[in-house]
């Protein structure tokens, strides 16, 4: 979510053009199963865990990664999405409008939250996911996925789960589709 | 005194004082307040039903005429988005001791506010203070003009029930003449590809239709069976200074819905109200608890709109149409 918005705004605002395959869909596909695995064995299985992707990339993340969860472990897992545009520190400094309507499942009092995401950057995206889940109920525990961690936080924040830990500049941006991940530049 | 055009705080501001503000495509623009309202729905039906979007923004209500349900409506609106709200109504202000409508959007502005939404009996009163204002202005109805928002929450009605506005058949009935509701709703219905016939009579219709895509009756019983949404308006006696009809009873017996013509209607059919409702005049007691009588979505809706064109104007940085404006 957090590469799509920064792709609409100025002064960010441009075209990505890819410069280097960073991981392919295969890749991907393994990290999510590992992630998966990482996931049951923090929570000692699945019980009130609950799957909760972010818009708007991180929705297909938590599909697959529900997916690969249910396979492992055979129960069946609640899956999310969260749309954090109301939650965001820079509404008024920038276009913010939802990609689309929030859909939590469940009650999320005394549950365990994974939150799923594709790209951890600065951190603020998910500082907003916080503050939303906790208009939902107060969860026993919120865990953080990414498929990449490319650094730069600038809040407080760490993912517990990683597919890849991408060493990136500022400047760089980082795009994560079906096919892969890729590595590049807005360029305008 | 010379005033700036842009609000340094927030870039430049738009106004909704009519529907055609919605952008040069009214359809679009209306499309994406309803998009948007799907999300503040869901903000509506949690527990919490609360989100920090206009946090530190200031709302002020301006009403120079009665109002229930678009005072409240407006004031929980900018609540659940976290801002501010203040409240000015006419009876307890210094425009009792002859402040004038000038005088008062300074005052209120210099305290720093980031919206106004003017309530009023003049038409094109919102126009005027949105010429004097630098904060955005929300048209709460002006006279017989506008009422942007109740078209707007009308359409998310009708969408919510139907999932489209475009070919349903809507019919409007009653005192069209003094009715900003009407202006509105025939704005938004037809640009949204409905097909919309007014039905009152003569003297209750306004005084030219030019341009209004849109059919007359004055058979109300012949154009029931025909219609997807029967609309009803309150006779505006407030708004009459001649006799248009002669009697509330006649007007009832002809144009009212009662449960036999109630019966006229398709089994899908809505029955929808913009409120205040006069109980035996335009709508029998028992029609207006009908299951097909939709006046509590419409009031519940109309939060949601209301959250929507609020969080339009002052947060999301867009313009109707979505484009950036920062």
């Amino acid at each position: 979510m957090a590469e799509r918005e920064r792709r609409l705004t100025p002064p960010y605002g441009g075209v990505f053009v890819a410069r280097t395959r960073v991981m392919s869909a295969d890749d991907m596909q393994r990290a999510t199963k590992r992630m998966a695995h990482e996931i049951i064995e923090r929570n000692q299985g699945l019980d009130d865990v609950v799957v909760i992707g972010l818009q708007t990339g991180g929705v297909p993340l938590a599909a697959r990664l529900c997916q690969a969860l249910e396979l492992i472990d055979g129960s069946e897992v609640p899956l999310g999405c969260l749309d954090v545009a109301f939650y965001r520190d820079d509404i008024g400094l920038r276009p913010v409008l939802p990609e689309t309507v929030t859909d939590i499942p469940c009650d999320l009092d005394g549950r365990t939250v994974v939150l799923v995401d594709d790209v951890l950057f600065t951190g603020r995206t998910i500082r907003a996911a916080l503050d939303a889940l906790s208009d939902y109920g107060r969860a026993r525990a919120v865990q953080l996925a990414v498929m990449v961690d490319r650094g730069h936080r600038e809040l407080p924040i760490r993912p517990d789960f990683v597919g890849k830990n991408l060493p990136t500049r500022r400047d760089e941006a980082v795009d994560v589709t079906s096919d892969g991940v890729d590595l590049g530049e807005m360029v305008k | 005194m010379s005033r700036p055009v842009t609000n340094p705080r927030h870039g430049r501001m738009r106004n909704l004082l009519s529907i055609a503000d919605l952008g040069p495509d009214v359809a679009a623009g209306i499309n994406e307040v309803m998009t948007l309202t799907d999300s503040f729905v869901e903000v509506s039906e949690r527990t919490i039903p609360k989100v920090p979007a206009l946090r530190g923004r200031t709302v002020v209500s301006l009403f120079f005429e009665d109002s229930t349900r678009t005072r409240l409506s407006f004031e929980t609106a900018a609540k659940r988005l976290s801002a501010d709200t203040m409240n000015f109504s006419v009876s307890t202000s210094s425009v009792k001791k002859g402040e004038s409508l000038r005088d008062t959007i300074e005052t209120i502005e210099a305290m720093g506010v980031d919206a106004i939404v003017v309530r009023h009996a003049s038409a094109g009163v919102p126009r005027q203070v949105a010429q004097w204002a630098t904060s955005a202005v929300i048209n709460a109805g002006d006279g017989w003009h506008e009422h942007p928002t109740q078209a707007l929450l009308d359409c998310y009605t009708i969408r919510q029930r139907f999932g489209d506005v475009a070919g349903k058949h809507i019919a409007i009935v009653g005192d069209i003449r003094h009715s900003r509701v009407a202006r509105s709703n025939v704005a938004a219905f037809t640009a949204l590809g409905a097909d919309v016939t007014l039905v009152a009579p003569p003297t209750l219709l306004p005084p030219s239709l030019e341009g209004w895509p849109v059919k007359i009756s004055t058979d109300i019983d012949a154009v029931l069976p025909t219609v997807d949404v029967c609309y009803l308006l309150r006779m505006q006696r407030e708004r009459m200074t001649e006799a248009l009809i002669p009697t509330i009873r006649e007007y009832s017996n002809r144009f009212g819905v009662n449960e036999k013509r109630a019966e006229l209607l398709p089994d899908h059919a809505l029955i929808m109200h913009p409120g205040p409702m006069n109980r035996g005049v335009e709508i029998d007691a028992a029609v207006a608890d009908h299951p097909n009588t939709v006046i509590v979505d419409q009031v519940r809706n109309g939060v949601a709109v209301r959250m929507a064109v609020l969080f339009l104007l002052l947060g999301s940085g867009t313009t109707w149409g979505g484009e950036a404006d920062v």
